[in-house]
């Protein structure tokens, strides 16, 4: 203690002497003293980018003396430099994150701000402004990890008109046998059925996902999760692998679906080169920017359907995978962050985000402000949800969840039977 | 380092008998000089190579997941997860392909250019600077730009591939080609390195002693067999030296291309440790590969000093 003290006047004026020569570099240019809250986000879609930007700007317009800058990173790179950046002096103050897994580890480790205190004072009148079921989801042993933004729901998105060539009736897909079918007629027309971005992994991993929850339900998937029971070697789940080697062996995706981006897959999907893409609630508005003429399939050409169910499952076809998205907020984040992410997140921004179908809002009012109604579909699905789980791939961490995108991937190309995927899944789950 | 022992080495034995006379001042006169240049050299080394080093194998013995300190002891088991695991072996094998190619293919076909680029003729800086270009440019970005030669359906790939109504390739989603797509970009970026160092020994080459070659009336192969290639000696051994090093630590070309993928068939050591160790946050593995890659590149490195570049 005493040594801390009488260090304590040293260090600051070394700190005020690093300051002085930083102050010589940086200059001029930041001669008003700001606060800089960075937000470090992986939106691509422009309308939605602006939609933030000008948030921003009204919120930097009421609050003199913020500046708030959107930083980006790249699906993938965010994903790999988040766990360094977390730890570096240039952390952003507030990102973008999947929950589960890989937020419970960044929690767990310090570098996150916990939000239970801000969010439950007077009242809890932050808590309370949101879904309680958003709040729940990202809560850790009762401290609340990060600040409510969306939900959102997997389900198939498919071309009307390339449908109707094939003759396929979205209507008549209830079950799994009914969808491989589906995939066959099509296929026969000439077709692609699907798009699939390989190259990627994790947008594969969403069959391997479904297929779990349909045949196992809730308590074979937790089970797996906290390596209990039979873990991933549960029967329903090697089932699910099964069917997935079914599906590939039908060769349902694009010519070198194996190495397709993301991007490059909801750009097949908008260019009108595959009928089908099982994706994300706001497909609509990505497919547009990614398609190669900027403009995608019309809205009155897109359908939606739920992930069909399996017969003798134990899993509901209302049951939803999908995510559940926040804003993680660093320790060393200065208070106007917090306050920034009330705002972004309260009831008018979030109608108004939603009205440009943007976001599935958690914030409570806002639901009527959806105007699309592809995800006033997401919606109600949503709404009327049995079970939502969250994506597996970020519920189950870093790095047993990488292993489940490999396996999907090895298990839909026939590279690897669905015991051998099980297996692996395991081996990873029991490392850790 | 090995450089410099041997250049000192190679002084003049007057100059050396010189030294020994003059040991003490010398010293003292050098003493200011090691005091004020040394530390710098020695504590960016230290700083940036020995200690990050050192750290890795470190954390190599530990479970860790990147977040504060590493805790859990595992021992070797990191190790042995890794020298188990398939895509390692895979990134082994490829590496060692890539060598092969580097020095079977790479290395002669930049000689072969070099010899042709080595004379005075018309136009000839032109074209060096042509093949030297695909070095200049970035990795990542003759990465990406190779991704769209190589596109099963915009691609310059398979636009050929359509002009002769073959069926289209998707070359960097197949696992069986994926590997030599990969290779032949690596021909194509670094071949004119190489050429441009064998154009530079090519030059000092003696010209009398080729023309006494010729006035012998060696042939034109004969003078390359036993004239020039002699000569070059040591430019072809510093440069399949640099060919294993690069091979060794490549990394930035195959991430765009095709991120180790499909299925691992095109991962490197680095790929690996990047896709492993990274972004599962298992830095306790990634550290390990580091180390395996460490030892390797050190071995082969002194190794390869030791027996072939001995007289340079």
């Amino acid at each position: 203690m005493t040594l801390e003290r009488r260090l304590a006047p040293l260090r600051a004026a070394r700190l005020s002497a690093l300051a002085a020569g930083m102050a010589l570099f940086v200059g001029a240019s930041q001669a008003s003293a700001e606060t800089v809250v960075k937000w470090l986000h992986l939106e691509t879609v422009p309308a939605h980018l602006k939609m933030w930007e000008d948030i921003a700007a009204k919120y930097e317009s009421e609050h003199s003396g913020v500046d708030i800058q959107l930083q980006f990173l790249e699906n993938e790179a965010f994903k790999a430099k988040l766990p360094t950046l977390l730890q570096s002096d240039d952390a952003p103050h507030f990102f973008y994150s999947w929950g589960g897994g890989v937020l419970k580890q960044q929690a767990e480790t310090g570098a996150l701000m916990d939000l239970t205190e801000a969010m439950q004072a007077d009242g809890r009148a932050w808590e309370k402004s949101y879904n309680p079921a958003a709040v729940k989801g990202l809560t850790f042993d009762g401290r609340i990890s990060a600040v409510p933004f969306k939900m959102g729901t997997i389900s198939f998105f498919y071309n009307k008109e390339l449908f109707q060539k094939a003759g396929v009736k979205a209507e008549d897909i209830k079950t799994w046998a009914d969808f491989l079918k589906a995939v066959e007629t099509l296929k026969g027309a000439g077709i692609t059925p699907i798009a699939g971005g390989g190259g990627d992994k994790w947008p594969l991993h969403f069959y391997l996902s479904y297929l779990v929850m349909r045949n196992g339900g809730q308590s074979v998937f937790e089970n797996a999760k906290n390596n209990e029971g039979e873990g991933f070697l549960d029967p329903a789940i090697i089932k699910a692998g099964e069917q997935l080697a079914e599906l590939g062996k039908l060769e349902p995706f694009q010519g070198g679906y194996l190495g397709a981006t993301w991007p490059q897959t909801l750009g097949l999907f908008g260019d009108g080169k595959a009928a089908m893409i099982l994706s994300f609630e706001h497909t609509e508005a990505t497919q547009r920017a990614n398609s190669g003429d900027g403009k995608g399939l019309a809205l009155e050409n897109i359908g939606r359907f739920p992930f069909p169910a399996v017969e003798g499952g134990a899993g509901a076809i209302s049951d939803t995978l999908g995510g559940l998205n926040g804003w993680a907020v660093t320790k060393n984040a200065p208070p106007e962050a917090l306050d920034f992410l009330r705002y972004l997140t309260n009831a008018e921004n979030e109608r108004l985000m939603a009205s440009i179908g943007m976001i599935v809002p958690v914030a409570l009012g806002a639901e009527d402000g959806i105007a699309n109604p592809l995800l006033r579909a997401a919606a109600d699905q949503l709404a009327a949800s049995t079970w939502h789980q969250n994506y597996f791939d970020q519920d189950l961490g870093p790095s047993v969840g990488r292993v489940v995108n490999d396996v999907s991937v090895e298990i839909v190309s026939g590279q690897m039977s669905a015991e051998e995927g099980a297996r692996m899944i395991q081996d990873a789950r029991e490392l850790e | 380092m090995t450089d410099m022992t041997a250049t000192m080495a190679a002084v003049p034995a007057t100059a050396r008998r010189k030294q020994v006379r003059y040991k003490s001042p010398t010293v003292r006169g050098r003493l200011p000089v090691l005091i004020l240049f040394l530390p710098p050299a020695l504590l960016l080394f230290t700083l940036f190579v020995i200690l990050p080093m050192g750290e890795a194998a470190w954390y190599s013995l530990y479970r860790w997941n990147g977040y504060g300190l590493p805790e859990h002891f595992v021992g070797f088991r990191n190790f042995e997860v890794l020298f188990n695991n398939a895509a390692f072996s895979q990134a082994l094998i490829n590496n060692g392909l890539i060598i092969l190619v580097s020095v079977l293919l790479q290395v002669p076909l930049a000689l072969w250019l070099a010899m042709m680029l080595a004379h005075r003729i018309a136009g000839v800086v032109a074209f060096r600077l042509i093949f030297f270009l695909p070095y200049v440019l970035a990795d990542v970005a003759a990465g990406l730009i190779w991704r769209f030669v190589y596109d099963g359906d915009y691609g310059l790939v398979a636009a050929l591939a359509g002009f002769f109504g073959a069926a289209t390739p998707y070359v960097l989603a197949d696992r069986g080609l994926a590997i030599y797509a990969v290779l032949a970009v690596i021909i194509w970026k670094y071949f004119g390195f190489h050429m441009m160092l064998f154009i530079a020994g090519l030059q000092a080459v003696d010209r009398s002693v080729l023309e006494a070659a010729e006035i012998d009336g060696a042939t034109g192969w004969q003078k390359f067999r036993y004239v020039t290639l002699p000569l070059l000696g040591s430019t072809v051994r510093l440069s399949v030296f640099f060919a294993v090093i690069g091979s060794l630590q490549l990394f930035d070309l195959v991430m765009p291309l095709t991120g180790g993928g499909p299925s691992n068939s095109t991962q490197t050591m680095v790929t690996f440790l990047y896709t492993y160790g990274v972004t599962r946050m298992q830095v306790g593995l990634g550290s390990a590969v580091g180390v395996v890659l460490f030892v390797i590149c050190v071995t082969l490195a002194f190794g390869y000093k030791r027996i072939f570049m001995r007289h340079d």
